[in-house]
């Protein structure tokens, strides 16, 4: 199994839709075939179409807000001591988190389609919220799929979606969380195939759905480039990149652009969710060596039981919380390209209060497990090593579970 | 030897009748219970189809998925349902059974592994959802070496192409999707309509049973009966949950349901 180069790993996956002959595919019902075919092609179409990129990028940058910043977190690099600590703030972008890039892309291919409902799932409420505005915009109308659980512990988001006109459709099956929404939102689209387009809200699902959205939030990376080089004259000769994997959009977005470098000067750290130091329970697929099966339409490593049943996870971050991982990502792990941990809820708690003690950033629960093991290793870099974190969504979502966690002050400074 | 499963079409046929199919998920809502309702529903069924439950299912409607929830957490695991079939079919040898299910399942169990254990319980189609064609070819072939049937899955949404290629690849059983539907949908388009959609696809190959699935209920089913075969499973899955939720023995209810289901198509 390698990695091409010059070839966009979008790109780099067979005739039937997998990556390293083995991770993603089109593991569906026989009713999805023609609607996703259909997409592909669409898909496969547009990205060549300059005058669709022009679109996109004309979207990405006065509606979305593009370039989000790369700054600098001087305080917290002199509190830890050790390699410079940077940070992507791509929660800057419209709506507070990457999931926008994916959810403008989608609505726009409906338009072109010309679908007139899009649905989709959520966990964090990210996703969801980002879909609503963006059909909202593209005068799409929106259903999204979320789990109970889910519902109840990222309220912000629920009300913002509902504000933007998005019917939200509780999920009350299974672990009432994404892994059910997912579900939930397939089974929709199933029925309903001929009128609605689906937006799966990472990289995940069936292969044209991961290579749309891996396409989408690659504007993070295109970005960082260009801001790398204008501070430092050139890509740094130490970079490290730290990003918190769920279903992996937002990493593969932050990382696509120097898959190309070798990894001794750009090295991808991803970061999954451990869940409670005391529970058995994680949404680490990847650290924790779980097997390959498939879920939601593509083969990938997946918390599973021997018969095949899908396991249910625990994490603080609802947009983390979830069994199984981005085709692209297993790829990435067993080309050995891009290196896997996981960090605690406790961990990412404590990273949280640390970026906030220190800087004026409020990373959600998702990026804080990526702060947590950026600001573990760079203890022990050198001071010309260049490390960036994706604070790739903000907390104010969050801010009903930092209350009970963590006490109101840390609330307030939101 | 001729599979059971072509053999029940015949009979069906010779009859002036389509084959009736049910759908239940094995270990709803216990092992024991469920053999209990395969045995009692095999006087009126033509095929049992035995639903191998699972905990993300992206084409079952909430029927089914009750039906299938209820199973795992009552402890139903692989090796059971084979047991169940094997037991059933130590008293009925000759009734057809099919497995119907999602592909991860059959991938952890290794699908050698699976196609053995298949033969020794006595199953004779595998349905896999989320399988598709021409994703399904090495399978179904594997499958083709040990005289099981392997169901390919039509739908609305099958293009013309498609279908001629699906079907020319197939084995003698196939299974048209009557409607964009996940399982236990309300009829959408008329009978009409959905048949003839189904001769359409008939037509590519006559030898080919092919039965209709999805909508299928007491209220509907009568306008169904020139097909080969017509398939029930949400109806069955909503009888027993409403069973259990007014303590009553769902084995007497839904062998009452299946009969009259046959009736009607008599």
């Amino acid at each position: 199994m390698k990695l091409k180069k010059g070839i966009p790993l979008i790109d780099q996956g067979d005739k039937l839709g997998f990556w390293g002959g083995k991770f993603g595919g089109n593991f569906v019902p026989e009713t999805l075939k023609k609607p996703i075919e259909d997409l592909e092609i669409l898909f496969n179409k547009l990205k060549k179409d300059k005058k669709f990129i022009k679109e996109r990028d004309k979207y990405f940058k006065n509606w979305v807000g593009s370039p989000t910043r790369f700054i600098k977190l001087n305080n917290l690099t002199k509190h830890v001591g050790g390699a410079q600590i940077w940070s992507k703030v791509v929660s800057d972008a419209n709506g507070g988190a990457h999931k926008i890039y994916n959810a403008t892309v989608h609505c726009l291919i409906a338009k072109r389609s010309g679908k007139k409902i899009i649905c989709g799932d959520t966990g964090a409420g990210y996703a969801g919220k980002m879909l609503s505005m963006a059909a909202k915009k593209f005068g799409l109308k929106c259903k999204i799929f979320m789990g109970m659980k889910d519902i109840q512990r990222q309220q912000p988001n629920v009300k913002a979606m509902k504000k933007n006109g998005a019917e939200v459709i509780p999920v009350y099956s299974g672990s009432q969380t994404l892994v059910d929404a997912v579900s939930e939102c397939m089974r929709y689209w199933v029925a309903n195939c001929d009128k609605a387009a689906m937006c799966v809200g990472s990289t995940v699902g069936p292969a044209a759905f991961v290579r749309i959205c891996g396409w989408s939030t690659s504007q993070i990376s295109r970005e960082l480039k260009v801001q790398l080089i204008d501070e430092f004259g050139s890509i740094p000769k130490k970079l490290k990149l730290y990003n918190c994997v769920g279903g992996g959009s937002s990493s593969f977005g932050f990382w696509n652009e120097f898959m190309d470098y070798d990894k001794k000067q750009c090295e991808f750290i991803g970061v999954e969710a451990g869940g409670p130091a005391k529970s058995k329970k994680h949404a680490a697929p990847l650290t924790y060596g779980s097997k390959i099966g498939i879920l939601h339409g593509a083969a990938q490593y997946v918390n599973q039981n021997s018969d095949g049943q899908i396991e249910e996870t625990e994490s603080i971050s609802a947009g983390l919380d979830y069994p199984g991982v981005s085709p692209l990502h297993c790829f990435l792990k067993d080309t050995k390209r891009a290196r896997y941990t996981a960090a605690s809820d406790e961990e990412a708690l404590n990273a949280y209060k640390l970026v906030t003690k220190y800087e004026k950033l409020s990373p959600s629960l998702e990026p804080s497990h990526a702060f947590s093991v950026a600001i573990k290793e760079a203890k022990k870099l050198s001071k010309d090593t260049i490390v960036v974190v994706n604070s790739c969504g903000d907390a104010y979502k969050d801010r009903g579970i930092l209350e009970k966690r963590l006490g109101k002050k840390y609330v307030k400074s939101n | 030897m001729l599979n059971p499963i072509s053999l029940a079409f015949k009979k069906a046929k010779q009859e002036n009748r389509p084959a009736l199919l049910t759908y239940t998920v094995a270990g709803d809502s216990s092992k024991k219970q469920s053999l209990d309702i395969l045995k009692s529903i095999s006087k009126n069924a033509d095929i049992l189809e035995v639903g191998v439950p699972h905990n993300t299912p992206v084409a079952d409607g909430s029927q089914i998925q009750n039906s299938a929830y209820r199973a795992i957490k009552n402890g139903i695991r692989m090796d059971d349902i084979f047991k169940i079939v094997k037991d059933f079919k130590k008293i009925n040898k000759k009734k057809p059974i099919i497995l119907m299910g999602y592909y991860n399942m059959i991938y952890q169990y290794g699908e050698n592994n699976y196609l053995n254990k298949c033969r020794t319980a006595g199953v004779n189609g595998l349905i896999v959802v989320d399988l598709p064609w021409p994703e399904n070819k090495v399978f179904a072939k594997k499958c083709k070496s040990k005289s099981i049937y392997f169901i390919q899955l039509l739908s609305p949404t099958t293009t013309k192409e498609r279908l001629k290629k699906i079907i020319k690849d197939s084995h003698p059983m196939n299974y048209f999707i009557s409607m964009l539907s996940t399982t236990g949908g309300k009829l959408k388009i008329s009978p009409k309509e959905i048949l003839k959609n189904y001769y359409k696809i008939k037509k590519i190959n006559l030898k080919k049973d092919i039965v209709i699935g999805f909508g299928i209920t007491e209220k509907t089913i009568r306008n169904f009966k020139s097909a080969d075969g017509l398939v029930v499973g949400s109806a069955i899955c909503k009888e027993i949950s409403r069973s259990l939720k007014y303590r009553q023995n769902p084995v007497t209810n839904v062998n009452r349901i299946v009969s009259k289901l046959k009736n009607k198509i008599l």
